[in-house]
């Protein structure tokens, strides 16, 4: 999931960290991490698996608007 | 025993060609807390470094330099922030092996280079973003 660290790189607005979800096992209870990937969005909006570039887009933008 | 095999330090190299400026790992370590994890990514962020004069490693500690993981929004180890000319917000908790090793020399590259392998549309709904976003992406190293 290379699109989220390219955003952070693009956007000093957009933070992104990998978590490693085996060894954070209480994160990922946390935030309900049943497959991966799993991205979430400012605890809000998420989604499972790889998804295009305008996907991901679109669920940022989505994430600021409820946020 | 090294972490990194000789072919996957020549297919680093390799991607390491299109490094473009200096690139600080800053690593954060605490013995007390998944002491093992900590020694492997340790050791895996200095291998990575090894293989390219632009990359420079510092290895902090959670609970000492605590005043740095905070200005750094680091509260898990191990951790690693991925900073180019300035902090881009990149940071890897756990020791990214398998896919998220691929990801990590990618963030490398592009926190180098400061230019994201995004389309126009992107790059444009980005600068025009009116709140900060907190990416969290959840991986398995298979």
């Amino acid at each position: 999931m290379r699109l989220a660290q390219h955003m952070s790189v693009a956007s000093d607005r957009v933070r992104s960290t990998v978590i490693e979800a085996t060894e954070f096992p209480e994160l990922s209870r946390a935030y309900r991490v049943m497959g991966v990937p799993k991205v979430v969005i400012n605890d809000r909006v998420q989604f499972e698996g790889a998804v295009p570039e305008p996907d991901f887009l679109g669920a940022v933008l989505q994430a600021v608007e409820t946020s | 025993m090294p972490i990194l095999s000789a072919r996957d330090q020549a297919a680093v190299r390799k991607e390491f060609e299109r490094i473009g400026g200096p690139v600080k790992l800053v690593v954060f370590s605490q013995s007390l807390e998944a002491a093992e994890l900590c020694q492997q990514n340790e050791q895996l962020v200095r291998e990575v470094a090894e293989l390219s004069d632009q990359i420079t490693v510092e290895v902090l500690n959670l609970a000492i330099d605590h005043e740095r993981a905070e200005a750094y929004g680091v509260d898990q180890v191990p951790a690693i922030v991925v900073e180019g000319s300035r902090d881009y917000g990149i940071r890897f908790y756990g020791v990214p092996l398998g896919y998220e090793f691929s990801n990590l020399i990618d963030s490398i590259i592009v926190a180098s280079t400061g230019e994201p392998a995004l389309s126009e549309d992107t790059l444009a709904s980005l600068r025009a973003l009116a709140a900060d976003v907190d990416i969290k992406v959840f991986s398995t190293p298979t």
